[in-house]
């Protein structure tokens, strides 16, 4: 099969056909082709559109937290920043690095598959996998440290109500909350409730995502895909993306926000 | 259009292909899925039914005699939800849809064959844990689950609710989905977008509703729930949250939501008329894109319910402007229903009944949702009998009556059989009385002043308790107009006469394979050559102006 020769390059612009014509020629009888298509062209176009319409209504799902984040940063400016600043942005930048890099592993998988190169694809995978964890750990440690300062909102977790210390002027315990001029704590409450409604949503998502590499993977080393089918790992691909450009939202909407609201506030 | 060979029967169908429960249970063929669904479906009615008679029997005196009114709220809350969230939205794609979208556009099935079964699962998962909830103790906040009384003060079983609704929700968006790469890459050869029967386009509209708007009613849901779990969130105003904000983001999916409840049964009817009346369908184009129109627009009007929740005025203008622009579409489609009728040979078969019915009664409910929308009127109205009967008009009387007519209209192709035609029409006038006596009395108890989701009323109203009395007859009338049908399709599942393929001599595409379909619906692919709802050929057209029609017979 063309699919083991090395240097097999998919043609990357092939010509669409268009449903009239496809359907007459070219019989594919690719043993992944589901009965109910006529050929392994239209079951990858399926394929692919359906995983577009499935990220415009993941769009719309935290379209409503983006919603409610930005009309009550518009109300709060400044309990915005408070809290904004007490997240840690160290770990939230190398958690960005991770995915992005994750997102880099990610395409090289989905290229390595296109073109046949089994071991290379598995290991790109597994990277990815990788990474992914990674940044699910370093997700955990934050979460954790806002346990221990106890800035979980109302009373999620059963013993530790949001109650977290405030800082006196001069005070520069880095557990405790630096409210910025004008902030009120309850507020705060609100930013972590968003906070942690929007990350613990995207974090749900990455086990998702992790779930289906994982599944990849072994389809993967079981050889499964070659040049002509690789849609699966594409498609999984396109979600992997879209997870990983969702918190390069999150990021600076959460991360960054206090340093530029302080300017502003004075 | 081409002939196609049809098996004569006894043959192999998707019903008989494969037998046993487990066959059904694990099946992906979209007509068997279409079954579950109406099983289910009909489940979810006959139980949202049973309140909606407790509701119509409390009302019959002015005081409260059958129960109290913490349970009063419980009945009207679960009536609410389980008819639109579990009855309703899914009516008519899930079922008709299901069954129809790929037969009408001559594919094998839907894209995601598996994707379908889960929708399904997903659907049952839900509604079970809804009943359950309703047995374990209900739910009193009513449909539109308004924070801060679901949040904070209501003493009753809103997160399993809330939860049931969540997870059902996904079932649309994957029946939506499904509908949309279907259509999308699954056409037989030659079905070019303007072939696809009406019936395509209204659930190809409905389906952008769907995967739009029910992740947002989802995740609005879900922060309702944690609310309660946290004792704190982004509704409370005791941390600074807006309770406003909550309904901002129901009704931006909950106002479309209407319109995947009727749009929908908007394509049966265009069917069903064109059909019925044996004509070309009057301005196919433009009923094909008003309902992208409605689609669209119906995202921008959510505001209209809000008038009176203390939105800014300036809004509350938009929002009745554009609630304005969003009835044109709605009225080119009655307008061309209408001129469609006009010199067809039109024969009154029970789903013709329907169809005409629904025209109707839809106008009535679509002109009504005029007077809501207009701000002077609306405060007046607002929380009446009015709404009651506004939304009822459209969703009985459009959907229901929508669903039934495709109901009976499909029936010959699902099961194979036939049923009982002066029954079927008995009935369809029987409902048709029934519930314009159960309705048309709700307006002008609005008009006077009734509250809606209240159990009692002043005793020395004489004139709302004569109402009110009239409503509750309808309802039974009503009650039993939909008893009927359901005896009788049971019926006619052993009984009926055997259908043949094309029993109404139709051009459909799902009238050229045999009645039930084989497993795969068609045994070779078709190839589309012409329109849909092509009745005469060409030389027996003449053009009249601008416009071209069927030469009147004998001409
Ligand atoms: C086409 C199908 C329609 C359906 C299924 C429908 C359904 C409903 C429902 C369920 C409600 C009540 C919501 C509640 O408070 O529980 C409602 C209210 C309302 N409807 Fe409709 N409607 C439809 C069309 C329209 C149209 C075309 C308009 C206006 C152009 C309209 C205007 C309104 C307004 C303004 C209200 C809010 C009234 C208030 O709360 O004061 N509706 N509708
Ligand atoms: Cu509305």
């Amino acid at each position: 099969m063309i699919c083991l020769e090395a240097g097999y390059r998919p043609p990357l612009n092939r010509k669409r056909t268009t449903l009239t014509e496809g359907l007459t020629h070219e019989p594919t009888t690719h043993r992944a082709l589901q009965h109910h298509f006529e050929n392994m062209e239209q079951q990858r176009e399926a394929g692919t559109l359906g995983m577009w319409v499935f990220l415009v209504t993941e769009l719309m799902f935290f379209g409503g937290l983006f919603l409610a984040y930005t009309i009550y940063r518009y109300q709060y400016p400044a309990a915005f920043a408070t809290a904004s600043n007490h997240l840690d942005i160290r770990l939230g930048g190398v958690n960005t690095v991770v995915l992005i890099v994750s997102s880099f592993t990610m395409a090289m998988a989905v290229f390595s598959t296109q073109l046949g190169r089994r071991r290379n694809s598995v290991i790109y995978l597994l990277l990815t996998i990788v990474l992914g964890m990674t940044f699910l750990g370093i997700k955990a440690v934050e979460y954790h440290d806002k346990y221990v300062d106890s800035l979980i909102p109302g009373q999620l977790i059963p013993g530790r109500p949001f109650n977290p210390a405030v800082a006196k002027p001069g005070d520069t315990d880095p557990h405790k909350l630096h409210l910025v001029e004008g902030a009120n704590v309850r507020n705060v409450e609100l930013f972590y409730w968003i906070y942690f409604a929007m990350t613990g949503l995207h974090a749900l998502h990455m086990i998702i995502g992790i779930g289906l590499l994982i599944v990849l993977t072994i389809m993967a080393g079981r050889g499964r895909f070659g040049p002509e089918y690789h849609a699966p790992v594409e498609i999984s691909g396109l979600y992997w993306h879209f997870v990983d450009i969702i918190w390069i939202f999150l990021f600076p909407l959460l991360y960054l926000l206090g340093r530029h609201l302080e300017g502003h506030l004075g | 259009m081409e002939e196609f060979e049809t098996p004569k029967p006894p043959h192999t169908n998707y019903i008989n292909a494969e037998y046993g429960l487990k066959s059904w249970l694990l099946t992906r063929d979209h007509k068997r899925i279409a079954l579950l669904y109406l099983g289910a479906i009909s489940f979810y009615f006959f139980i949202g039914s049973l309140y909606a008679m407790a509701i119509r029997l409390e009302l019959l005196t002015p005081q409260a005699d059958l129960v109290q009114s913490s349970t009063y709220n419980k009945m009207f809350t679960q009536h609410g939800i389980i008819m639109v969230f579990f009855f309703l939205i899914p009516a008519i794609p899930a079922t008709l849809g299901n069954f129809l979208v790929p037969m009408m556009i001559g594919a094998k099935d839907l894209a995601f064959p598996r994707i379908n079964l889960l929708s399904w699962y997903i659907y049952m998962v839900g509604g079970l844990i809804t009943i359950y909830a309703l047995l374990a103790g209900g739910v009193d906040t009513g449909w539109t689950f308004y924070v801060p009384y679901s949040t904070t003060f209501s003493n009753s079983y809103v997160i399993a609710t809330g939860v049931g609704i969540f997870i059902s929700g996904f079932s649309s968006i994957l029946t939506g989905l499904n509908f949309i790469v279907t259509i999308h890459t699954m056409r037989a050869p030659g079905m070019t977008w303007f072939r696809l029967p009406l019936f395509i386009w209204a659930h190809y509209a409905t389906s952008l509703i769907m995967i739009l708007g029910t992740p947002v009613v989802a995740v609005t849901i879900l922060l309702v729930a944690l609310e309660r779990l946290a004792h704190i969130g982004i509704f409370d105003p005791a941390a600074g949250g807006d309770p406003i904000l909550f309904q901002h983001l129901f009704w931006f999916y909950s106002h479309p939501a209407v319109y995947i409840m009727v749009l929908p049964a908007m394509g049966v009817v265009s069917e069903l008329i064109a059909n019925f009346s044996r004509k070309n369908i009057f301005g196919y184009k433009f009923i094909a894109f008003s309902s992208l129109a409605i689609a669209v627009f119906g995202f921008l009007v959510w505001g209209h319910h809000l008038f009176v929740s203390g939105q800014s005025v300036y809004a509350g203008m938009i929002f009745s402007f554009l609630s304005f622009a969003v009835a044109i579409p709605s009225a080119i489609k009655v307008f061309n229903w209408t001129a469609t009728l006009y010199k067809g040979s039109i024969s009154y078969d029970t789903p013709m009944l329907y169809a005409l019915g629904f025209i109707g009664l839809f106008t009535i409910g679509g002109m009504t949702g005029l007077f809501l929308a207009s701000l002077a009127t609306d405060v007046h109205l607002s929380d009446t009998y009015f709404i009651v009967a506004h939304f009822h008009y459209i969703m009985v009387g459009g959907t229901l009556l929508a669903y039934l007519g495709g109901l009976h209209y499909w029936w010959p192709k699902i099961s194979g059989r036939m049923y009982p035609e002066g029954w079927g029409r008995f009935s369809a006038l029987v409902v048709f009385v029934g519930f314009n006596l159960t309705f048309s009395p709700q307006f002008v108890l609005g008009y006077m002043g009734m509250p809606r989701r209240y159990h009692t009323y002043p005793a020395d109203m004489v004139s709302w308790q004569v109402l009110h009395v009239l409503s509750t007859a309808g309802a039974s009338i009503l009650g039993v107009g939909l008893l009927i049908p359901l005896c009788y399709l049971v019926w006619s599942m052993r009984y009926g006469p055997i259908a043949a393929a094309n029993p109404w001599n139709l051009p459909g595409l799902e009238w050229q394979t045999a009645s039930p379909p084989p497993t795969e619906n068609f045994l070779t692919t078709p190839v589309v050559t012409t329109e849909a709802y092509q009745f005469a050929a060409p030389e027996h057209k003449e053009v009249v102006g601008k416009f071209e029609r069927q030469k009147p017979a004998g001409t």
